[in-house]
């Protein structure tokens, strides 16, 4: 039982025309399997994140499948979604802090929440009291209204709501970007344990940071402009990255202990384009430092042991010379 | 919770002694002796009966005395519920006056004020949802609050009272009736009241519905109400969530809203005689009447005082983050 | 009337939800503004109708042939073309277009001068407290409540009621002195969630004034609400000097739409349905304060990406 999602394209409307933030993603996360999405602002990543549960008004369906353990995800019908949401597919969203409704208490709106959802079984309110205890919340925390928790305490809170119901699919998205690193990396850990636990069969999670998914992640999806570049293993991504844009971007991260005289940080000179009217073939061409003229076409997705990868100059250059590369541009 | 009540009764005994004081000054800071215009207006023919009245009201005035003594005469005879006497009608004292008028005009306040608010909040939050009313209502509420209030009393009345006789053109009750407590009696008063608080609860209506449908749809917007749609919540229940979040500043909006409503009385009463305080007061100012002009300011002032204390109360009943920010600190 | 805003208008009104609200968005390149203001319908048809009004202020009392209070033509004429009277006249025969015209440019200068008034206290109260903080902001917190109880209505007829010759200076300036609490507290919220930014951080760093700061780093920041908020208070001191006027505490030496309506209704004129007498100055109000609040709400659209339909 798992996820698949096969040439998904979400378009968003605007005035100008659509930005085609989502157009053509294909992967799938195995059960048990946490699965990091990353990339830099405007990729696309929680476009696919939001996609994957509830389409805003200015999103629009484009084409693709989602199957979920084995049943087509309606994407494009808000309705038929409905019964989806939150038993199979759930979100841990990235206003988490302000999710909760400001005047009710927290367990009164849980309650609410489940009856609505035709969920407040027997055993549903020791389950909540149980869980919250997992994420080092005592059940009084239910009587309280949401001002009366702090940020971190209120993210736990949205955690154990979003997987009550025992959600097939969990998408993180960005939980830990309005964090501090402690608290960051109890988020993470948390995340990881509702895995172990069987909280969660799937898991996507959303974020700019590299950093966090090295930790928690079993696999790292890497998108560009509104297309997927890589897919590796998490250890692999940052130790043997072969995307031209993976590679830059890892050799972006700074190091514990190593200095900047001796390893100089890179950037990446230039912007991402504009998705209203993107460029034809490889989307990175025009920051890439291993651009060629084949890269006018668009490099097909090829995945083969675990690692897929869009680029067609990927394995011509050893991965030393890239830095150097980068110099002379 | 304590410090919120002091706070507000602090304010609120501050604005009270402001308000006396400029009530109690005004007459004084006018250019030329305040008796000899009172006078004016009297015109005695007789100069020993003139003298008389003259010496009657420096000491009725305390204008022998210190400027600081007769400030706190002021508020003693304030307290004694003497307010002075009327000259228009003398020798009626402004009290009574007060007692007699006060009660047309909370009827036709208080009806105007809970039902239009009631009312407007019921309709904004549906036209909040509903596309098509939101089309007639939004226009229609635009015209509504932009309409002078004794505007649309005049319409009113040209309309249903002079053009077709659907409602008396004015007055409290019919002049020809027995007053009691007959239902003759009492039918004529609602008969009479009628227009006028249409006129007051359709102009409130107009803002109360507006503020409602815009606050329903930022509600909508919320963060709560994007988590609860992604976990499937039924739209029953996030218009409920947003209803109540809504309500809270159409609360406060009351207590802002009252200074608006009150001028409006006051014009509706005069457009139809209506003999509440509006009209009192009306007739206080053309005729120069300045201890009936005082007198209401502060009945007035004191009624608009209590109605926000009691708006503050509901407001921290309602509100739970306000009652929980209170137990860690002031606002 | 209001000597406040609607709760429609003010955005998401009082606290603490003011706090929350959408906040200020710098202008957008100009062409792309421009062309989102054209294509709003509210804004032009505010924009339209108060123009309108605007030229028949400015042009109007030109047109007319009679001056507003001479008692020269026929006595409750209904309008007509002959000798001018377009508008008919008055009981006494006086020029109801004549004094139309004369109380329309009133209103645009109360308008503009007691929304001004309220606009100019209510931003150095707002942005003093939002931007100082600490004891300065708890007393003006203090001032702003005391003023917003005082049912400054009732105040206004006190004071107006024993002064005897009043101007339209006069009128302006109480209006302006008594509607500000409201702006103050709104503005003095957006200063807070402003103040906190890094730009103000990097400005006080350098050194500027306080002033400065607030002149040439916060209130462009917020240019666009208080454009709005200008507005808002614009229609208001319109609506209440109507209302001030109405009773008969308006300028002593001239005539304006309130003192028309409460003219016509001493005179009987529903009565006698003079309907030229009493109809026009409130719907020239009516006209006048929608088409505001309208534009506002356009306004609002343009300058907020996120109101924007799409």
């Amino acid at each position: 039982m798992s996820l698949h999602v096969e040439d998904l394209r979400v378009y968003y409307r605007t005035l100008a025309g659509d930005v085609k933030a989502l157009d053509g993603v294909s992967f799938d996360v195995a059960d048990g399997e946490i699965m990091g999405l990353a990339g830099e602002s405007g990729c696309g990543k929680s476009t696919l994140g939001k996609a994957l549960i509830r389409l805003d008004g200015r999103m629009r369906y484009v084409g693709g499948r989602v199957v979920l353990d084995g049943e087509e995800l309606p994407i494009w019908d808000d309705g038929a979604m409905n019964d989806f949401r939150f038993r199979h597919v759930s979100i841990v969203p990235q206003y988490a802090m302000s999710a909760l409704n400001p005047t009710r208490k927290i367990g009164r709106m849980i309650h609410e929440l489940l009856r609505t959802r035709g969920a407040n079984r027997n055993g549903a309110q020791e389950e909540l009291e149980r869980r919250l205890e997992l994420v080092g919340l005592g059940p009084d925390v239910l009587g309280l209204y949401p001002i009366e928790l702090s940020g971190g305490m209120k993210q736990r809170v949205v955690m154990v709501i979003s997987t009550l119901l025992d959600p097939s699919l969990l998408i993180a998205d960005e939980i830990t970007s309005a964090l501090d690193v402690s608290t960051q990396k109890a988020v993470a850990q948390t995340l990881v344990e509702f895995r172990d636990r069987g909280f969660v069969k799937s898991t996507i999670v959303i974020t700019h940071d590299i950093a966090v998914l090295v930790q928690v992640a079993d696999t790292i999806l890497v998108m560009y402009a509104g297309k997927l570049a890589e897919k590796a293993p998490a250890e692999e991504i940052v130790s043997s990255p072969r995307h031209p844009y993976t590679r830059l971007l890892v050799s972006s991260l700074p190091e514990v202990g190593v200095r900047y005289a001796e390893k100089k940080l890179y950037g990446i000179p230039g912007r991402p384009p504009s998705l209203l009217d993107p460029p034809t073939g490889c989307r990175f061409r025009d920051r890439c430092p291993l651009a060629t003229d084949r890269c006018l076409q668009e490099p097909p997705w090829v995945e083969q042991d675990g690692r897929g990868i869009a680029c067609w100059e990927a394995a011509a250059v050893a991965p030393e010379i890239l830095p150097v590369l980068v110099e002379t541009r | 919770m304590l410090r919120y009540f002091l706070r507000k009764l602090f304010v609120y005994g501050l604005t009270f002694v402001l308000a006396v004081t400029i009530d109690w000054s005004i007459p004084h800071l006018m250019p030329g002796n305040p008796v000899l215009t009172l006078m004016g207006r009297i015109q005695i023919q007789d100069p020993k009966v003139a003298q008389h009245l003259y010496a009657h009201y420096m000491r009725a005035f305390n204008l022998d005395l210190p400027l600081w003594k007769q400030y706190w005469y002021f508020w003693v005879s304030l307290f004694h519920g003497d307010l002075g006497t009327s000259i228009l009608q003398f020798p009626s004292s402004v009290t009574s006056i007060i007692v007699h008028a006060a009660p047309y005009t909370l009827g036709l306040l208080i009806p105007a004020i809970l039902l239009s608010w009631y009312a407007g909040n019921k309709v904004g939050a549906l036209a909040a949802r509903r596309k098509v009313l939101d089309n007639t209502v939004l226009p229609l509420g635009y015209a509504l609050t932009a309409t002078p209030y004794m505007w649309l009393a005049i319409i009113l009345s040209w309309t249903l009272a002079v053009i077709w006789h659907v409602f008396p053109v004015g007055y409290g009750y019919d002049p020809t009736a027995t007053r009691g407590f007959t239902s003759a009696f009492i039918g004529s008063l609602a008969y009479h009241w009628f227009l006028p608080f249409m006129s007051l609860f359709l102009v409130s209506f107009g803002g109360w519905a507006i503020g409602m449908r815009n606050m329903i749809i930022y509600e909508l917007e919320s963060d709560y109400a994007h988590y609860l749609s992604a976990l499937g919540a039924p739209q029953r229940l996030i218009r409920k969530y947003a209803f109540r979040n809504a309500m809270l500043p159409q609360i406060t909006g009351l207590a802002l809203s009252l200074g608006a409503i009150l001028g409006g009385a006051l014009v509706t009463e005069i457009v139809f005689s209506y003999p509440g305080l509006g009209y009192q007061i009306y007739r206080a100012i053309t005729n120069e009447d300045y201890f009936v002009i005082q007198g209401i300011f502060l009945f007035i002032i004191v009624g608009v005082l209590v109605a926000n204390f009691l708006i503050d109360i509901a407001y921290l009943i309602v509100d739970p983050r306000t009652r929980i920010g209170m137990a860690g600190g002031g606002s | 009337m209001s000597s406040a805003p609607p709760t429609a208008l003010a955005t998401p009104a009082d606290s603490p939800q003011l706090e929350t609200l959408r906040g200020p968005k710098p202008m957008s390149s100009l062409r792309e503004a421009v062309h989102f203001a054209l294509g709003n319908r509210k804004l032009v048809f505010g924009v339209s109708v108060t123009s309108a009004m605007l030229l028949f202020a400015i042009f109007g009392p030109l047109l007319a042939r009679h001056a507003p209070l001479t008692y020269e033509g026929g006595l409750g004429l209904a309008p007509t073309t002959h000798d001018g009277y377009w508008f008919g006249t008055t009981l006494q025969g006086q020029d109801v277009f004549s004094q139309f015209v004369t109380g329309l440019r009133l209103a645009f200068i109360v308008g503009a001068l007691g929304g001004g008034i309220a606009a100019g206290i209510g931003m150095l109260v707002g942005f003093t407290a939002g931007y100082r903080g600490g004891v300065v902001d708890e007393v003006l917190n203090m001032l702003t409540n005391v003023v917003l109880v005082i049912p400054t209505f009732a105040l206004l007829l006190v004071i107006a009621a024993y002064l005897r010759v009043r101007g339209i200076m006069t009128e302006s300036v109480f209006i302006g002195f008594t509607s500000w609490p409201w702006a103050a507290r709104a503005l003095r919220a957006q200063t807070f969630s402003l103040v906190s930014r890094d730009f103000v951080d990097l400005a006080r760093l350098s050194g500027r004034s306080s002033w400065k700061i607030i002149f040439r780093e916060i209130a462009p920041n917020m240019s666009s609400y208080l454009f709005m908020m200008f507005i808002l208070l614009f229609g208001g001191a319109i609506l209440i000097a109507a209302t001030l006027d109405f009773i008969g505490l308006g300028p002593s030496n001239t005539i304006s739409l309130g003192m028309m309506m409460q003219l016509s209704v001493q005179n009987a004129a529903l009565q006698l349905h003079l309907w030229w007498w009493f109809l026009p100055p409130g719907l020239a109000i009516m006209a006048i304060v929608g088409s505001l609040y309208v534009m506002n709400v356009g306004l609002d659209e343009v300058f907020n990406p996120k109101l924007r339909e799409m």
